[in-house]
């Protein structure tokens, strides 16, 4: 085992001289080491993080959410450009196009002519 | 202590004589405290159950500015105690009935937290992460003169195809290149951990990461770390390096407290 460090005596000023030492982290950076690493204790404990981890639920989706996306190719629209760039109503209409194939499929009259609006259609329609 | 408080554990450390961390401050603004027991020391704030128990937590924990804050108390804890000495940091929000608990733990885990004390002494912990560079295949010259061709919809399926086909193949090149800037890192370091990649919303970032890597590096190594760092180059792929850090991500202690490592 290596011998630790002979700290100086720790003052107030030894603490508050010392906050510029770095550049100041990012936000995510700091949450996936305080959230996902540093040690966990059970046991006889009042709270921790295994106890309330439903409660970081929200965070975890943004940290996992890219990487199930991509696993499941629903992000491209997300960044590109040429879709991005006024050219959304082609999406729409090929949605709109969809839904009346998926209609017409069912033997159902098709709910909405292929000029319409596509918000106007109810989401149990689909 | 009353029925109402209990006891924030920010991270452990030997003890080195060292007493009240005067004027230092951690979590909900509570001034951090020493619990010295059984040669080790424990970093703690006392904290109000009515803001730490589990049901006010349930709700504070999914409100992200103070989550931000508190985890930024946190970590300012955990750092400015560990430029005195080697400490082991605790995940967010331990809590303890009272310091009863706290020596107990001491006792329990006295050998564990002595072996992960040992592996984090004289080393620091650096980030590197790698971004690939967007793919620049939307916008390609030739498209206006096939959309006239063939008509927009077969043109956009065509579009379509090929760009996916380009950005798989991006992306497999550039996790290529993450494997092979981290086999370099990893041979430069004591160890090292690999971390699932961030989404853009967490790193600011518009980019694809490819790499979220944590290398635990000696102190005395750093500057080399560094320049083999500044040395890597990948076409498409940005490298960033963070730290040092206080080695969050070496600290995790084996089964022996109920988690899979």
């Amino acid at each position: 085992m290596i011998e630790p460090r002979r700290p100086e005596p720790m003052t107030g000023r030894a603490y508050s001289g010392s906050v510029s030492r770095r550049e100041p982290a990012n936000l995510g950076d700091i949450l996936e080491r305080v959230l996902d690493r540093g040690i966990v204790i059970a046991g006889d404990i009042r709270v921790n993080l295994l106890d309330i981890e439903l409660l970081t639920i929200k965070l975890r989706l943004i940290v996992a959410s890219v990487d199930t996306a991509r696993e499941l190719g629903i992000d491209w629209w997300e960044h590109d450009p040429w879709l991005t760039g006024g050219k959304r109503d082609l999406l729409q209409e090929n949605r709109r196009l969809r839904r009346r194939i998926a209609a017409l499929e069912e033997g159902r009259p098709a709910l909405e002519p292929i000029q319409g609006h596509a918000e106007e259609v109810r989401e149990d329609d689909r | 202590m009353t029925a109402d408080t209990g006891v924030y554990l920010y991270a452990v450390a030997h003890d080195l004589g060292i007493r009240e961390p005067e004027g230092l401050t951690g979590v909900d603004g509570r001034a951090v405290r020493v619990i010295p027991h059984a040669d080790l020391v424990a970093y703690v704030s006392t904290v109000p159950l009515d803001r730490f128990g589990e049901e006010a937590l349930r709700r504070s924990m999914e409100d992200l500015d103070w989550l931000d804050a508190t985890a930024r108390a946190h970590h300012h804890v955990v750092e400015t105690v560990a430029e005195a000495a080697p400490v082991v940091p605790v995940r967010l929000v331990t809590v303890y009935g009272g310091e009863g608990p706290v020596k107990e733990l001491l006792d329990r885990r006295h050998d564990d937290f002595v072996t992960v004390l040992a592996r984090v002494t004289g080393r620091q912990e650096w980030g590197v992460k790698a971004y690939a560079r967007a793919p620049a295949s939307a916008g390609a010259p030739g498209r206006k003169a096939e959309e006239a061709t063939v008509g927009p919809g077969t043109a956009y399926l065509r579009r379509r195809r090929s760009d996916l086909h380009e950005q798989e193949e991006e992306r497999r090149r550039a996790a290529v290149g993450a494997e092979r800037i981290h086999e370099v890192l990893a041979a430069s370091a004591v160890a090292s951990r690999l971390h699932r990649t961030q989404d853009p919303q967490l790193s600011g970032r518009t980019e694809w990461m490819v790499l979220n890597g944590a290398y635990l590096v000696d102190r005395d190594r750093a500057e080399a770390f560094r320049r083999v760092v500044d040395g890597l180059s990948e076409p498409g792929v940005e490298v960033q390096l963070t730290g040092p850090w206080t080695p969050y991500s070496f600290t995790v202690l084996d089964e022996a407290d109920g988690e899979r490592p």
